[in-house]
């Protein structure tokens, strides 16, 4: 979910997507190769971090490493389509769970258990919860690459404050909260609702609180049946009578965050709280900095369900990205030592922590304690290491087609054109 | 004059032999190459796999088809209904040689020059409901919470207006070079009769561009049917399914959903309905016949 600032890298998406079908059509044989290719996301903040991964890397070893980067919509087709090509890229960045499930099945993706085994200090670093979303059916297929992005319920210290109210520890604190704040004339969430997979974090915390994260673990796992559990219907019934409560204001639906539309909502204080991956906290860096100096962003995790049965400190959101060997790459070797060997290292960590993030590495509290953002950092680290679960978004952890159905399915719940009933039926046909 | 290949000086089938090229290479190989896809189920990952009509009998089981359908057909007409007189009258109005004209049409083309992307992105902005002009606009049109793209039937209208706001200039070029090819002994011969101007309007310049009129609107419906990356930025087909055009519910299933197969069934039925569309209107407006526009003369 992280990366979705993509308006732009959709056109250029499509048009990637145009090129690719006329380049496989044309059987063109790419750059030149040799060496080792590394394919990632544009991050700005990752690049280098990678990049320098690699030089050290390629100097300990003498490989000739190289790292490519693709906009987000654009890279997943880049990849689609390139796999089993010989332009495929040695080692890929991606998303673990449906998303690598089904590089997986099509025999496409190196086993990284092996190599793990001989070198067990290194599985041993990564919180577990993390490293679980790169396992497809129990072997380890992906090493995660980047930092954790929880999903985390942000509030206006300001006008939380003025209202002479606390962030809610319940659900039924929230439900006053939002009839206080529409008293006073403020959205009580910011939701970007024209976008699904935003309206898809209430459904995810929802569904953990009242029925625990095996509800979802069952869906994932592709069970007959799983969608018609009793605590879907009721996280799904509590999405829609959030949205009728006007919890998401009126015009929710109109709202952006690409564009940062729900961002600047929240923080110019028309809206009380927003909940959104952890990435916000960058992202209100980035673009309302006063915001955040004046010290008015406030986190805490998302409320208990009284009498739920999920764990109130599981969390979900994006576990880490991930990086993958390909199977059949003729360097997969030197790209299986590259991925085990860089992604676990001291440097790499530290690059990591300075460049903002907090990687799912065990023991990190006190690097992690010296940066300019530790509040939030340390707050988010202690979110994932005290979590028992670490459920992955439902859209990455699905196959992409039924990631598609479910994003469009969320907004034709929150608008109440179709029942949860109906949201149900939908999405148990979907493949 | 030299007989050889070229024939009698007349153009023969070698004149048309660059255009059929290309047209075979980048029209119907993709074409042929989608309809075998249509028969396979592939997710872009190694080779396609053969499953019959599979995914064709999904078509009908699909739901979104039916509603895409209806988006696109609603589209297509509230297109039709608004560009056409619209850029017939700008088309005429700004063929007349006054200077005032000329710069005012400069302005009125510039949306001409913009990118389809950036032309949605300003709308979108323009129309987010908090920070942009939508609260303003709906309180003239009496949608005070400037929710536009949010609603289910005011989205298809919005993105209705914005794709206007865009091809009017375009449609305006065609009308405007039109009807400057109009004879002017016409008109001269109606100033001579008395006829005043409305008169002239509707008996030589509309009469006049009647061809033009029906270029037009092939180009407009059957422009409707692949708008695509307005509503993808705009609204991304939502809220829900509410602006899912058929070219857009086909991305979505072949590129975010990785279902190439199903896309390419979706695709074909485009092609089939564009197709029959463009030969049904030529047929009705006897535009096939391609007789002369210079009648009168």
């Amino acid at each position: 979910m992280r990366h979705r600032s993509g308006i732009y890298r959709t056109i250029a998406s499509a048009a990637a997507g145009m090129a690719l079908v006329l380049s496989s059509a044309c059987g063109t044989s790419g750059p030149v190769r040799g060496g080792l290719q590394v394919w990632a996301l544009q991050d700005p903040a990752n690049e280098p971090i990678i990049k320098r991964g690699i030089e050290q890397f390629n100097a300990a070893s003498g490989t000739r490493a190289a790292l490519t980067t693709y906009a987000n919509d654009a890279y997943k087709q880049k990849l689609q389509v390139s796999m089993g090509s010989p332009n495929a890229p040695d080692v890929f960045f991606n998303w673990g769970g449906g998303n690598l499930a089904q590089f997986v099945k099509a025999n496409q993706v190196r086993d990284l258990t092996n190599a793990l085994a001989v070198r067990p200090e290194v599985a041993k670093r990564f919180l577990p919860s993390v490293l679980d979303v790169g396992k497809i059916n129990g072997h380890q297929y992906g090493i995660p690459m980047n930092g954790i992005q929880p999903v985390i319920l942000f509030y206006n210290k300001r006008v939380f404050s003025e209202a002479g109210v606390q962030p809610p520890k319940t659900y039924d604190d929230l439900l006053a909260l939002v009839e206080l704040f529409k008293a006073r004339g403020i959205t009580p969430v910011a939701l970007a609702g024209s976008q699904g997979w935003t309206e898809l974090m209430w459904l995810e915390y929802l569904l953990d609180r009242v029925g625990g994260a095996e509800k979802f673990a069952a869906i994932a796992a592709g069970k007959a049946g799983a969608w018609r559990d009793p605590a879907v219907l009721q996280a799904l019934t509590m999405c829609q009578d959030l949205a009728a409560r006007g919890a998401f204001g009126k015009n929710f639906a109109s709202v952006n965050y690409d564009n940062s539309g729900a961002s600047k909502l929240f923080a110019t204080g028309k809206a009380a709280m927003h909940l959104m991956g952890s990435w916000e906290y960058g992202s209100q860096a980035a673009n309302n900095p006063k915001f955040l100096a004046r010290g008015e962003l406030g986190w805490v995790t998302f409320p208990e369900v009284t009498g739920g049965k999920g764990d109130p400190r599981a969390v979900v959101g994006n576990p880490s990205n991930y990086f993958s060997v390909r199977s059949d790459s003729p360097a997969a070797d030197a790209a299986t030592r590259f991925v085990v060997e860089t992604l676990a290292s001291d440097d790499y960590v530290a690059d990591l922590i300075a460049a903002g993030q907090v990687p799912a590495v065990r023991g990190v509290e006190d690097k992690l304690a010296g940066t300019h953002n530790a509040e939030f950092t340390t707050f988010t680290y202690q979110l994932a290491v005290k979590a028992p679960t670490f459920t992955q978004s439902w859209d990455q952890a699905l196959s992409p087609s039924a990631g598609a159905e479910l994003n469009t399915n969320l907004q034709k719940l929150f608008l109440r054109d179709i029942s949860p009933q109906g949201f149900v039926e939908a999405m148990e046909k979907a493949k | 004059m030299s007989k050889g290949i070229l024939g009698r000086g007349r153009p023969g089938a070698i004149w048309a032999a660059p255009a059929a090229i290309f047209f075979g290479i980048f029209g119907i190989l993709p074409i042929l190459a989608v309809v075998y896809l249509s028969f396979t189920e592939w997710n872009g990952l190694g080779e396609p796999k053969w499953t019959g009509w599979a995914n064709w009998s999904r078509l009908f089981d699909d739901p979104d088809v039916v509603g895409s359908v209806r988006v696109t057909l609603v589209l297509a007409v509230l297109c039709w209904l608004l560009q056409t007189p619209a850029s017939l009258l700008l088309g005429v109005w700004a063929a007349g040689s006054q200077r005032n004209r000329a710069i005012l049409s400069t302005i009125f083309f510039v949306p001409l020059l913009l990118s389809t992307a950036a032309i949605a992105l300003a709308w979108l902005s323009i129309l987010d409901p908090n920070f942009g002009l939508a609260v303003t606009i709906g309180n003239l049109v009496g949608v005070d919470d400037g929710n536009f793209l949010g609603d289910r039937q005011l989205a298809l209208y919005t993105v209705a207006f914005v794709l206007t706001w865009q091809f009017i200039p375009f449609y305006a070029l065609i009308y405007q070079a039109a009807t400057r090819q109009i004879p002017r002994t016409l008109y001269e011969a109606a100033h001579i009769d008395g006829a005043d101007r409305w008169r002239q309007f509707f008996s030589i310049t509309l009469p006049q561009l009647r061809h033009t009129v029906v270029a037009s609107s092939i180009l407009i419906v059957i422009g409707s049917l692949t708008y695509f990356e307005s509503i993808l930025l705009l609204t991304g087909g939502g809220p829900g399914t509410a602006t899912r055009v058929l070219p857009l519910h086909m991305y979505v299933k072949g590129f975010v959903g990785f279902d190439m197969g199903y896309a390419s069934v979706l695709s074909v039925v485009m092609v089939a309905v564009g197709t029959a569309l463009s030969i049904a209107i030529a047929r009705v407006t006897g535009y096939h016949r391609m007789s002369s526009t210079r009648e009168g003369l």
